[in-house]
């Protein structure tokens, strides 16, 4: 009987327990953002064979977001062990021929053939803004985030700099600063090392119900923002059009980035400058395809425990 | 019965060590501190074979925590009565296995929660591990076990 009575206090306990953590994690919250969430997510068209790589894009993107760039302090505090790395891009903020934390957005340049005759392409690079973007659901503690439309960035109040991001990241494109952010405030010397830096897709500007500043400067109107499914159909029309290619729309699973090229991307990837900064236009596999699977299988984990309790019970009664 | 439970103690402290290694793994502080440079070891530097491995021994977790306690709750365990420690480390990993549970489903594809309530998520499961650790210690050091 004694054991009976305890069990029973400890299901309800342990009901209480959960119902506190529930209602701690702001489930709520939760819930209702998921409903939100239904909304269809933003995507962009990149119409590639229109780009003339005058770089307004890019420019329009510093001037927009001058304002959220890094000024860090200096010296920088030690950090340790000592090979921790400094990046420092503070001394080099007019480097537009890669991504930096001061260049979200650069022209890439492709040589290639088209039509039997050599053609220099031109394509503007940035993040690719992932359907299910690793950046942000890998992200340690939240500071990366993705809004309700589908498009992300990293809080730069909130990000410590270990670039989990950017190892996590398919295209590698978040870029660090160090000396800046919240890690100087907890231990600089053990634990963090700046604040990462991408496109944040000029959320604030989608907020008020701007254009983002490299679509809205482009003379040649090569971008085009809308809901994923309108810019994918748009997308598709185009290359038969042009007898062309797509990129982002199956990479990593689904991209908010659409783009489309007279020449395979394979042909492009071959033809652009890749490494640091630069990133290629290989294809990606879906890198959350295995923890998304796992979590499927994992419902079957309880189910599992609770067969086999009873089976044992099951087993043992028969026993006796 | 007494192996048995010998067996769920190994399989349980091997779950244990797994999951909080590949936890710990989840912020980039392997690499960092050389650990991943140990020959063997590269692989808690690579955040998507931790990530993997942390989900694995999630559903282990989960698997032995709903074997264990409707076994108990069914069978009980000789008369015996669960100890004060017991009852605390029972809520520690009910509240891992929730919070966990909700980060899974935070990062499947479509869903876009709230930015504070995730970040809320992410420092209670991160507070939950902490507790599962010190308690454990405590009950390691002082002998102290589940059910008396
Ligand atoms: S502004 Fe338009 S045309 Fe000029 S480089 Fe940017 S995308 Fe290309
Ligand atoms: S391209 Fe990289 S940085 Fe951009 S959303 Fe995808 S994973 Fe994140
Ligand atoms: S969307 Fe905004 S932040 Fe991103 S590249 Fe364009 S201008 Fe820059």
């Amino acid at each position: 009987m004694r054991s009976q009575i305890s069990r029973r206090a400890f299901i309800k306990g342990s009901i209480a327990a959960a119902g506190t953590v529930v209602a701690g994690t702001g489930i709520a919250k939760a819930a209702d953002a998921l409903v939100n969430g239904k909304k269809e997510p933003l995507a962009t068209l990149l119409d590639i064979q229109k780009c003339i790589g005058c770089e307004e894009c890019v420019r329009a993107c510093r001037d927009v977001n001058a304002a959220k760039y890094p000024e860090p302090e200096k010296p920088f505090p030690k950090m340790y062990p000592k090979t921790v790395p400094v990046q420092d891009w503070s001394d080099k903020r007019e480097v537009m021929d890669r991504l930096t934390p001061y260049n979200w957005l650069y022209i890439q340049h492709a040589f290639v053939s088209l039509n039997g005759r050599e053609t220099e392409l031109t394509i503007p690079r940035r993040c690719m803004h992932c359907a299910n973007p690793p950046c942000v659901k890998l992200c340690p503690w939240g500071a990366a985030k993705q809004e309700k439309n589908g498009l992300s960035r990293i809080d730069a109040d909130l990000c410590l700099g270990g670039s989990k991001c950017k190892a996590v990241c398919p295209w590698s494109i978040p870029e660090r600063q160090t000396g800046v952010g919240l890690y100087l405030e907890l231990m600089p010397a053990l634990a963090g090392n700046g604040v990462m830096y991408k496109c944040d897709r000029c959320y604030n500007r989608l907020e008020k119900g701007e254009t983002p500043a490299c679509i809205e400067a482009c003379p040649e109107n090569v971008q085009t923002i809308g809901p994923r499914r309108e810019i994918l159909e748009q997308a598709h029309t185009l290359a038969k059009e042009i007898n062309g290619y797509v990129y982002g729309e199956h990479e990593n699973g689904g991209t908010h980035t659409i783009y489309v090229s007279p020449v395979p991307f394979d042909q492009l990837n071959a033809a652009i400058e890749k490494g640091k900064g630069k990133p290629h236009l290989d294809r990606v596999e879906n890198m959350m395809a295995d923890g998304t699977n796992l979590s499927r299988a994992m419902l079957i984990a309880p189910l599992a425990g609770l067969a086999a309790a009873f089976g044992k019970f099951y087993l043992k009664s028969k026993e006796k | 019965m007494k192996s048995k439970g010998k067996t769920r103690s190994y399989i349980y402290g091997l779950i244990l060590f797994l999951i909080t290694l590949s936890g710990f793994g989840q912020m980039p502080i392997f690499s960092r501190y050389y650990i991943a440079s140990i020959p063997g070891l590269g692989w808690l530097g690579e955040f998507y074979t931790t990530h993997i491995l942390h989900y694995a021994s999630a559903a282990g977790l989960i698997f032995l925590a709903v074997y264990v306690l409707f076994d108990f709750v069914v069978q009980g365990a000789g008369g015996k009565r669960i100890t004060g420690s017991g009852y605390l480390k029972m809520g520690i990993i009910a509240g891992l296995i929730i919070s966990g549970g909700l980060m899974v489903v935070k990062n499947l594809p479509g869903i876009y929660w709230d930015h504070t309530a995730v970040i809320v998520l992410d420092l209670t499961h991160l507070g939950f591990c902490m507790a599962l650790l010190m308690v454990s210690l405590y009950t390691l050091i002082f002998k102290k076990s589940w059910v008396k």
